[in-house]
């Protein structure tokens, strides 16, 4: 860190302006680059333009991106707190082999949605008792239930394919795949969770403390913060997010198999940073995962209709990526 | 009468004996200085009195009547703050969000009740106004001056009316300008009969606003008397052992 300048009694900082405010925010930069993107591309690659705005790769764009996001949310909840949770992809496939099994085997699609919602809350709930009450790294826990979840989705589907979902088939799959006013309905989920987030987030105490244990843990706990409880919370919240992301999921692709959301974690975690949620904690909001994920599907698909080789995308990905920490580094010494 | 009285402390961890029967009383509308050597109790003194730990031994008598804290949050119901030396602050939090750090005001009705930013936030003006300090509530404390966090850190005790402010080194890690700053501003609580402990290796600090100076070493209490009847280099010899007692 540089040294910080002795200032005079009573200096402070100029005020900043909205404007300037707007400007120093990483998700408005990002939003930037989701608009201008496909925008350049189009200038590029005259054909780009019919194929990148019609209606349909416009619904399957934000569909594409809508599952990332919903796990996204719960991830900036856990790393506001300075933890990570890699074990979204696997609590993805548990959830998701859950609401198969149980729909194959006869039962409602309310009752099995129930069950895969309790599966995420439970696995959440595990990781996050061993994080906060054991005080054991937040890396390695969910490392070790990427691992656990994984084995699981195996074990109790036993290797089975399901495509078959009972009388609740139809239903399944218009909650998943369907539009409603020509939205994709996980797009609809994905915006109405990213709205009750924000507010949290920024509104509520709840939402002020989770910034507070990131920015200073010891401190939030001498001041009668409940840090333990709110750790657990956290890993909660992405437990239930990611099962939400699989029913939606799940019911769109109208099949499963225990190999879904493998690498998941990985997206996830790249949206999130890329959206410019500090990995140290204490920073980040709902619309940085919401724009993290859809810059993230913007160039893969950018990238595939220009008719790029698949195998450079995550090559892309990955600039990104860095870009992202690299502008947040800029903005932080210009910040001071 | 005493503020606080503490008569008779010990405190053992397994063969270490940090304290050694001291005696320590406050008054309100005193600063007193606390000094000693690194590991001569001066930390685990001021744990006893915010409640970290009971002591192994002794009593802590708090306005005449006998208290037992066993958590921090014990202490701080019965009006005891602590500033830390590393100031316990959040420094992605706004000044104002960190002096409401777990009382935030909140407006609405049930079940939608949301943080009340702008109560909190001309709350705490008034606080630094008080304190005389030109600390901005809405400002993110990352980017303030040292005199300014502690200025922030200072304005939480103030706003919860506490009557013991327990100051663990205030002045290291700050630059002259500013030590002089914090130094009115421990002057102004003081002023307003709140009682103060000062702790600090900085002997010229502790002699500009310290009304009795108390030292210890090695666990035992070795000088408790006004800081008009010392001097810095009796001090001196007394924290090194130099001077056995005064």
């Amino acid at each position: 860190m540089t040294t910080a300048p002795t200032y005079q009694t009573g200096y402070t900082a100029p005020r900043q302006s909205f404007l300037q405010k707007l400007l120093s925010k990483q998700p408005f930069w990002v939003m930037v680059a989701v608009v201008i993107i496909p925008l350049i591309m189009t200038v590029v690659e005259p054909s780009f333009r019919s194929a990148f705005f019609s209606g349909e790769n416009f619904v399957n764009n934000t569909r594409n991106f809508a599952f990332i996001a919903i796990m996204a949310l719960g991830q900036v909840a856990v790393m506001i707190t300075g933890g990570i949770d890699l074990s979204v992809g696997s609590i993805l496939a548990v959830s998701g082999i859950v609401l198969g099994l149980l729909m194959d085997a006869g039962y409602s699609f309310w009752l099995a949605a129930f069950a895969a919602l309790i599966a995420g809350i439970v696995i959440g709930a595990i990781n996050g008792f061993l994080i906060a009450y054991l005080k054991l790294s937040p890396f390695v826990v969910t490392l070790g239930m990427l691992s656990i979840g994984r084995s699981l989705a195996l074990a109790i589907s036993n290797n089975k394919f399901f495509h078959e979902f009972g009388e609740d088939e139809a239903l399944l799959q218009a909650i998943g795949g369907g539009k409603t006013f020509g939205i994709a309905n996980p797009v609809i989920v994905m915006v109405v969770l990213a709205l009750v987030m924000g507010f949290i987030f920024r509104y509520t105490r709840y939402g002020r403390h989770l910034y507070a244990i990131g920015g200073n843990e010891h401190a939030s706990q001498l001041t009668g913060v409940p840090v333990d409880l709110l750790k657990l919370s956290v890993y909660v919240i992405s437990g239930f997010m990611t099962a939400v992301a699989a029913i939606l999921m799940v019911g769109w692709l109208g099949s499963v198999t225990n190999g879904i959301g493998i690498g998941y974690e990985l997206r996830v975690i790249a949206s999130t940073v890329i959206g410019g949620v500090n990995l140290l904690g204490g920073e980040g909001g709902a619309f940085a995962a919401v724009v993290g994920a859809a810059l993230i599907e913007i160039i893969r698909n950018s990238l595939l209709l220009a008719g790029v080789d698949p195998y450079w995308q995550g090559t892309f990905v990955g600039i990104f990526i860095i870009l992202a920490v690299l502008l947040e580094r800029l903005r932080g010494r210009k910040v001071g | 009468m005493a503020l606080l009285e503490m008569q008779n402390i010990s405190m053992r961890f397994g063969a270490i004996e940090a304290l050694a029967g001291v005696d320590f009383a406050l008054e309100p509308g005193r600063i007193t200085g606390l000094m000693g050597d690194n590991g001569a109790g001066k930390s685990t003194l001021v744990k006893i009195i915010a409640g970290n730990f009971p002591p192994t031994e002794g009593k802590m008598l708090l306005g005449g009547k006998e208290v037992h804290f066993h958590k921090p949050v014990d202490a701080r119901q019965a009006g005891i703050e602590v500033v830390y030396q590393d100031l316990a602050i959040c420094n992605n939090l706004t000044a104002s969000a960190n002096v409401f750090l777990g009382r935030e005001i909140m407006k609405g009705l049930w079940p939608v009740r949301i943080l009340d930013n702008w109560t909190m936030s001309s709350r705490s003006k008034e606080l630094f106004e008080e304190l005389k300090s030109e600390t901005r509530p809405d400002d993110v404390v990352r980017s303030m001056s040292g005199g300014q966090r502690q200025a922030v850190a200072i304005a939480r005790t103030h706003l919860s009316k506490a009557k013991i402010v327990l100051m663990d080194e205030p002045t290291a890690a700050i630059s002259v300008r500013q030590v002089a700053e914090v130094l009115d501003l421990l002057k102004r609580l003081r002023d307003q009969g709140m009682a103060i402990v000062l702790i600090s290796h900085r002997m010229p600090d502790v002699f500009s606003v310290s009304d009795q100076i108390v030292v210890l070493r090695r666990g035992h209490k070795v000088a408790d008397k006004p800081i008009a009847g010392s001097s810095p280099e009796e001090v001196t010899g007394l924290i090194t052992g130099a001077i056995k007692a005064a």
